[in-house]
């Protein structure tokens, strides 16, 4: 997959589940300041990302993710 | 209520966007999957039975024996038996995946696996008070943690767990079954808080003296004697304490979450 369809497909996710405009998914986005998401929303992300794109997410790699763009890196590190 | 938005880390339960859960959009009462970890005997199958004749698609796990019959009332599903050790978190991973194959996601989960293992402080091993936390506490977090996941993301869930009279109440030889016991009441409020927002509700129900295996060793001079203590003066039916978790876990009770139910005849009354 190529990175365009991938963010495209992480956009979709996160607009489901965050429920904001497309608009606001940018890479520099910060999950609590710019996109008001709580720790439970991040979570239910994660979750539909590890189901979206087939991965499994620990705990610990979470650590420090607090923008789109680092999440966006985290899922591409790992589908290759 | 304000909206609060907290920092990562810590989950903000005070979103003035909650709404009352659609009945349009809720699953159907009829045929919700529902697990019951110890369902095979005791107040755990009392609890599946119970659900069982109300309509749900129940799975149960057992660890030494297999309940029997798995059929119920005509028109009902049968119960899903799963061997399941609900104190190996592998296993219990295991147990949901195959309760997830045959049923689809869980809906409606009862803890109720529980065990005592009794003796005075002053003589309780290490192990005994792990056998006790484990089976009764810790099995329970890794079961709502499991089931959570589904819930939150299909905004519907009902967790009951079953806690005991003795967590409030106290009970000499029972330090680690009590403590157990009452822990479930803090977890259970606290994930309560935690998925609130999200249709996902989580009780306790805390029976007293019931008729079943767990009391059955005790000499009939004992028994009349807890009994004696109790207001309305007999044990319970497993049955009974079966109707109030049906009652948490239905449609009537989805703006009650956090609440710790007693099913005691009394006997714990004032905690």
């Amino acid at each position: 997959m190529d990175n365009e369809a991938a963010f495209d497909k992480f956009k979709s996710c996160a607009v489901e589940v965050l429920q904001v405009p497309a608009e606001k998914i940018t890479l520099e986005a910060k999950f609590t300041d710019d996109l008001e998401a709580d720790s439970l929303e991040v979570v239910e992300l994660v979750m539909a990302l590890e189901e979206a794109f087939d991965i499994t997410v620990e705990e610990s790699e979470l650590d420090g993710v607090d923008t789109i763009g680092q999440a966006f890196d985290l899922v591409t590190s790992k589908i290759g | 209520m304000g909206e609060r938005r907290a920092p990562l880390g810590i989950v903000s339960s005070t979103e003035t966007t909650a709404e009352a859960p659609s009945t349009l959009t809720a699953p159907a009462a009829t045929g919700r999957v529902a697990f019951v970890t110890g369902g095979s005997r005791g107040i755990g199958l009392a609890c599946a039975r119970r659900l069982q004749a109300d309509g749900y698609r129940v799975a149960v796990t057992w660890r030494t024996e297999r309940p029997s019959p798995l059929s119920g009332p005509t028109g009902t599903q049968p119960l899903t038996a799963v061997a399941c050790n609900v104190t190996d978190s592998a296993d219990l991973d295991r147990a949901f995946d195959e309760i997830e194959a045959a049923l689809g996601p869980v809906e409606v989960l009862v803890c109720a696996a529980g065990i005592t293992d009794d003796a005075l402080l002053l003589r309780m091993t290490d192990e005994r008070w792990d056998r006790v936390i484990d089976t009764n506490l810790t099995a329970a977090f890794r079961a709502c943690k499991r089931a959570s996941a589904r819930m939150v993301r299909r905004r519907y869930g009902r967790i009951v767990l079953i806690s005991s009279v003795v967590a409030l109440l106290g009970s000499a030889g029972q330090t680690n079954y009590a403590a157990s016991k009452a822990g479930l009441i803090g977890f259970a409020r606290s994930l309560a808080r935690e998925l609130a927002g999200r249709n996902v509700t989580c009780n306790v129900v805390t029976p007293g003296i019931v008729t079943t295996d767990m009391i059955a060793a005790l000499s009939p001079e004992r028994l009349d004697a807890l009994t004696s203590s109790v207001p309305v003066g007999r044990a319970a039916a497993p049955e009974e304490v079966a109707a109030a978790v049906a009652f948490l876990v239905s449609d009537d009770a989805a703006y009650i979450t956090g609440a710790v139910l007693p099913v005691d005849g009394g006997l714990g009354m004032g905690h």
